[in-house]
């Protein structure tokens, strides 16, 4: 059952070709046997899962059911998930049983799908590789030496070794979509506000977007449609209305013009990840779409730019893990400021300090306008580049990340390398537009992903791209020999 | 950036680090600012800063009450609590 992709299995459950409790069972076995290896699923709700899936049999038998009633999914350890440990990957959160449910999972629960448990992840999603995890780093299903990207790198893991059909996750600066492309599966960034973050712990709020990380863009068309939509306990959630996304799947591509930025293809790119990624671009326009060449003059800011402001936004949104609520709190504090000082020191990672120390001193006075400020005009720059780029192509295409799945350690103790590891996707949440990345080949057994970037709420047109690629390519039906 | 200033931020930030760890924050810290270098000769004048991708207005709500009581789901969660309240050590001294 594990082997078919979540539209596959929808019919399955259907025509009653299996129930939903046994395919939830299947999941849950193999997670309990493939995950020791992987370390990608942190909390298993098996319990629940067998309950929620007794409810969604009844639902299906009842004629009640709606697409996806039955599903089994896993959600990133970041969504707080009412009565469920959620963790963020960090010891600050590792006694913490959200007493709410994200709205992101109820709209999952509401469908009818059954939550098999959460997925490791980078401290308060917080890097590139899922190496910054209180829980440990999560291992590439295709080789377990290697990192699978981060920070959504457990849902990616699981969702390339079919411990689920799908996965949520967040995507901050890349982080759905540069763990897709070094895990082998579709990961969707959806435009900023599409999806609420009520319930979704605040990395940096400008910026963060949840999104689905499926075999398929079909299946992320799919559970768009259930994530999506406008809520009122996000303030920034978008009140645009939301078509199904799975209408214009099948529609051809003839006609839509594709940006290649000169800037994503310049000659620091790997050859060999150069010439997949043109090899995908060839059979778009084989397809009918028309290639162009086109400039974004600011992408050599989008790093600075975003290490600015995310670190500025993460500093006063982790102010919150304060010893004092909820979450961690240090041993015989003497008074409250150690009280404070020493929860807060103990309780987050590396990482996670310093880039909360980058964030204050960028909002400190005296270098407020000289780092943020400055910033969030770079900013604007970096959007316009893409506003006036879309007035003449529907669709930018470029490679996910500028390297494979590289080895755990490699890059751990070198932030700036691992910073750079998201050079192609960080100026599409600065920008705030929806990005897809989807398998496109392979060098030396590890997978590569394509990146495609849509309009403002245009993930119809990117998704029908996607797929027509999809129907044209068998990168993303390639599974791990030792999770098949 | 010098382990003085590392020592500043982290006090604005109330996070304890090891005296032994400064050294190499400072080190780390000044590396990821000086790929801010990069903004020196980049023309702003007259660009509004962006604060959200959407250039969104903040939308009213109409002022009623939608919250409801959570006070006991809430308190259980806290590491020290008494009474129906957050406990931490003792701010206002006592008389001697």
């Amino acid at each position: 059952m594990h082997q078919l992709t979540l539209k596959e299995l929808t019919l399955g459950l259907a025509e009653k070709r299996f129930s939903s409790k046994e395919l939830t069972q299947h999941y849950i076995d193999r997670i309990k046997t493939h995950n020791p290896a992987l370390n990608a699923v942190i909390t298993l709700s098996e319990e629940l899962a067998l309950t929620q899936a007794e409810n969604a049999d009844t639902r299906i038998q009842q004629n009640n059911a709606t697409a996806l009633t039955g599903i089994p999914l896993l959600h990133k350890d970041i969504f707080c998930t009412q009565g469920v440990k959620t963790s963020c990957g960090s010891k600050m959160l590792d006694n913490f049983i959200a007493p709410y449910e994200s709205t992101m999972t109820q709209q999952c629960q509401d469908a009818g799908m059954i939550m098999l448990g959460k997925t490791n992840m980078d401290e308060f999603a917080m890097g590139s590789s899922n190496e910054n995890s209180f829980y440990g780093a999560v291992k590439n299903p295709w080789n377990t030496d290697c990192v699978p990207g981060g920070s959504s790198g457990g849902s990616a893991s699981a969702v390339a070794a079919r411990l689920a059909p799908i996965a949520t996750g967040t995507d901050t600066g890349g982080s759905i979509r540069q763990p897709a492309a070094l895990s082998g599966i579709t990961g969707l960034k959806p435009t900023y506000g599409r999806v609420s973050r009520f319930g979704m712990t605040a990395f940096a709020s400008s910026l963060d977007q949840a999104g689905p990380l499926t075999q398929t863009a079909e299946d992320a068309a799919l559970m768009l449609n259930v994530m999506a939509g406008f809520d009122a306990k996000d303030s920034t959630c978008a009140r645009e209305a939301v078509p199904d996304y799975t209408a214009e799947l099948n529609q051809s591509i003839k006609g839509l013009t594709i940006g290649l930025p000169k800037q994503y293809f310049s000659k620091e790119l790997d050859p060999a990840i150069a010439d997949l990624i043109t090899t995908a671009a060839k059979e778009l326009e084989e397809q009918g779409a028309t290639l162009k060449e086109i400039d974004l003059p600011h992408t050599n800011l989008a790093i600075p730019t975003y290490y600015i402001i995310a670190p500025a936004e993460a500093s006063s949104n982790l102010s919150r893990f304060d010893g004092v609520r909820y979450g961690y709190r240090c041993e015989h504090p003497n008074n409250l400021d150690d009280l404070y000082f020493r929860s807060r020191g103990e309780g987050f990672g590396e990482e996670v300090k310093r880039r909360i120390m980058v964030g204050t001193y960028a909002l400190s006075a005296g270098y407020y306008d000289a780092y943020y400020l400055k910033a969030q005009k770079v900013r604007r720059l970096i959007k316009n580049d893409f506003v006036e780029a879309f007035n003449e192509v529907d669709i930018i295409l470029s490679p996910t990340s500028p390297n494979t799945a590289f080895k755990l350690g490699e890059k751990a103790s070198d932030p700036i390398a691992m910073y750079l590891a998201d050079i192609y996707t960080i100026a599409v949440n600065l920008a705030g537009l929806p990005g897809v990345s989807v398998p496109a080949g392979f060098i030396d057994g590890l997978p590569v992903g394509m990146q495609l970037i849509g309009n403002y709420f245009k993930e119809s047109q990117l998704l029908n791209v996607a797929h027509q690629f999809q129907q044209a390519s068998d990168w993303h039906k390639q599974v791990p020999v030792a999770f098949k | 950036m010098d382990t003085p200033t590392v020592k500043k931020i982290a006090h604005l930030a109330r996070l304890q680090i090891d005296d032994a760890q400064l050294d190499h924050y400072a080190q780390d810290i000044g590396n990821i600012l000086e790929l801010m270098n990069q903004f020196e000769n980049v023309n702003t004048d007259n660009i509004t800063p962006m604060a959200h991708p959407l250039d969104l207005t903040q939308r009213l709500r109409d002022d009623t009450v939608t919250e409801t009581n959570h006070r006991e789901a809430y308190l259980k969660l806290a590491p020290a609590k008494e009474a129906g309240l957050y406990l931490v050590p003792q701010v206002i001294e006592t008389e001697k």
